[in-house]
């Protein structure tokens, strides 16, 4: 198991590195710069931004600079479009706010959507079953750019109870409608392969053996079933994970909330190649560790897995 | 009294072609430390009738007559009341060893919350007597493998397992719905052997469900015929064998291949088990019966006493044939 982690780890590591490197090239390839503007600058003003940012060297000398960085110093340089802020600035500004809303969204999706799924598939073809999957059908197909600005309309528009946007250091009524925006389709996600999952586990033989013995049903579902059900939404949950700890574009602009997302987009449009680059290798590395996690969780829960 | 005694025992299921009736009105009795088979094909209602005694039936199933078991009536009790029933009086083994046991949960884990549950046991003081129980059923070096998982063992050991399992709290009654039917021969005939040292040393009766008459012969006392969720035929095995009177139960036996005999052409029933959503009014094996007469189709035969011990349910008996 050890053995394994290790490897995977060090499996991790080069996996990266094309990350960056692919990364870079695409960013090099691509025309213009973030110094272009509509009237060219002087040659020597160039020539002296491009020496300030060692972008006068050699291609491949500027790559392996900037892995040496981000490799031993977490350092992922500086930003081009913000001349007094490094790329490690800017993620520590807008990082934090995504991480916050972000896990309070997967906690809900993973609650919420985990009970609903078992609570529809034990009272299978029952009201409670319907409703569930009429709200997780719903849910999956309304996207947040449009329940972002129908939350406000509703909560803050009509009711007035939350404010419609900003960050405020996190405070609670902050934080409420982007996690119901950003969470409700994962939550719907996770509540549907929960349900088709426990109602296949549930069918099985060694649940009926387990209803022979004379247990409970409540002892059925946790000790015999809970297991096997969660083992599908586990694998999806990694993916998810990453994608909803990144945030989204969507919600730091629907709400204002200046997490990482808002970062990436305006970066994209000032070519602020280093601030782009920083927030895909983040995000590319929390992919690797949640699906390195992700593999953990199910060798510990399935015993047929040996690695 | 006998232990169990089941009377007119139907069990139907609602499904989307509408009722389907898969047990129609059995009766039957089964006397303490007794073996009874249930002999049929495929659909024969046999399992649905064993699920019905367990209330095992799946949600869409509902059940309707009576069970009686040492006196009460298991289709009246509350689920918590028949949880006190399930594995305390009466056992149970499936048909399919490789996936009736938890592949998530230990053996031992498996094993120890039956007397934890109906005995009041500790987990150590339970382990230690499941270790002895899987002694009992044979599993080599049973206390140390007894903290392994299922699939670390082979079908046969399962099923040895799954055996174990459902003695641990010696109920009185141990329904096996077709052990064998998914191992090798050779591993059938231990574990054929084990339910009869079981019977032997445990004093449990035993319903043994079962398509393979080559196994009813040696194991059982006697032998209930079903088809089409009736009882056909239902005599001592050593009676049933020697001359069977209906003509279901002369075709079953007659499609037992014999090495004995120079013909070797495999005799079978011709036509199909019966549609149980489209069942005819009268005998369901009509439309199969070489022997069947008018009033066949329509009008049910009942099932009757016709010698001591032997009841049948048929308008055209076969004359007797020895076989």
């Amino acid at each position: 198991m050890y053995v394994y982690i290790i490897r995977r780890l060090a499996v991790a590591i080069p996996t990266i590195l094309i990350l960056v490197a692919i990364s870079f090239a695409l960013m090099y390839s691509a025309p213009g710069g973030p110094f272009n503007s509509e009237r060219p600058l002087p040659a020597q003003v160039m020539a002296n931004i491009e020496a300030k940012y060692g972008l006068d060297r050699p291609v491949i000398v500027q790559m392996a600079d900037y892995v040496w960085g981000v490799v031993t110093r977490f350092d992922f340089g500086p930003s081009f479009q913000y001349t007094d802020r490094t790329v490690n600035d800017v993620i520590a500004q807008g990082f934090p706010v995504t991480l916050t809303y972000g896990a309070w969204s997967a906690l809900a999706a993973v609650v919420v959507g985990v009970s609903l799924g078992i609570a529809a598939a034990l009272r299978h073809n029952s009201v409670l079953d319907y409703f569930a999957v009429g709200v997780t059908i719903g849910a999956q197909a309304l996207p947040n750019f449009v329940m972002a600005p129908i939350l406000v309309l509703i909560f803050t528009l009509w009711l007035g109870w939350l404010p419609g946007g900003g960050w405020y250091g996190g405070d609670w009524e902050y934080v409420v409608m982007p996690v119901i925006a950003l969470s409700t389709s994962y939550m719907a996600s996770i509540a549907r392969i929960t349900r088709s999952s426990m109602l296949e586990v549930m069918n099985s033989n060694f649940i009926r053996t387990a209803r022979a013995k004379g247990l409970p049903m409540h002892r059925v579902v946790m000790r015999h079933a809970i297991k096997p059900t969660l083992l599908p939404v586990i694998s999806y949950m990694g993916p998810a994970f990453v994608g909803m700890i990144t945030g989204s574009v969507v919600i730091d602009i629907a709400f204002s909330t200046g997490g990482i997302g808002q970062f990436f987009v305006n970066s994209a449009f000032n070519r602020d190649y280093s601030v782009i680059m920083g927030i895909t290798v983040l995000v590319g590395m929390l992919t690797i560790t949640f699906n390195l996690l992700v593999d953990i969780l199910y060798a510990w829960l399935d015993p047929k897995i040996r690695y | 009294m006998p232990l169990l005694e089941i009377e007119d025992l139907s069990v139907s299921f609602t499904t989307g072609d509408g009722e389907v009736n898969a047990v129609n009105g059995v009766n039957f009795s089964v006397d303490r430390q007794e073996t009874l088979a249930i002999v049929g094909e495929s659909g024969s209602g046999k399992s649905q009738t064993a699920f019905a005694i367990m209330g095992l039936l799946a949600r869409n199933g509902r059940a309707a007559g009576s069970v009686r078991f040492d006196g009460t009536d298991l289709l009246k009790l509350s689920p918590r009341q028949l949880n006190k029933v399930r594995s305390r009086e009466i056992g149970m083994i499936f048909q399919d060893p490789m996936t009736s046991l938890n592949p998530y949960l230990k053996v031992s884990d498996q094993m120890a919350e039956v007397l934890q549950l109906h005995e009041g046991m500790s987990k150590k003081q339970a382990i230690e007597e499941s270790a002895k129980m899987l002694d009992a059923v044979k599993i080599p070096d049973a206390r140390s493998r007894i903290g392994m998982y299922p699939h670390e063992f082979s079908g046969g050991m399962r099923q040895r397992i799954m055996i174990a399992m459902a003695l641990l709290c010696r109920p009185r009654l141990l329904i096996a719905d077709e052990p064998t039917t998914a191992l090798d021969v050779t591993v059938q005939a231990q574990i054929l052997q084990l339910l009869a040292d079981i019977r032997e040393e445990f004093g449990t009766a035993i319903i043994l469900i079962t398509h393979d008459l080559g196994i009813v012969a040696d194991a059982c006392d006697r032998t209930m015929v079903m088809y089409g969720g009736q009882i056909m035929e239902q005599a001592s095995t050593e009676a049933l064998f020697a001359k069977p009177t209906h003509p279901y139960t002369k075709g079953l036996l007659a499609a037992v291949p014999r090495l004995d005999k120079e013909d070797d052409e495999l005799l079978t029933i011709s036509g199909e088990p019966p549609d149980m959503s489209r069942l005819p009014q009268g005998c369901p094996f009509t439309p199969r019966c070489p022997y069947r007469r008018d009033e066949c189709p329509t009008i049910k035969p009942p099932l009757e006493e016709f010698e001591p011990a032997r009841w049948r349910s048929c308008h055209a008996p076969v004359p007797e044939v020895t076989s």
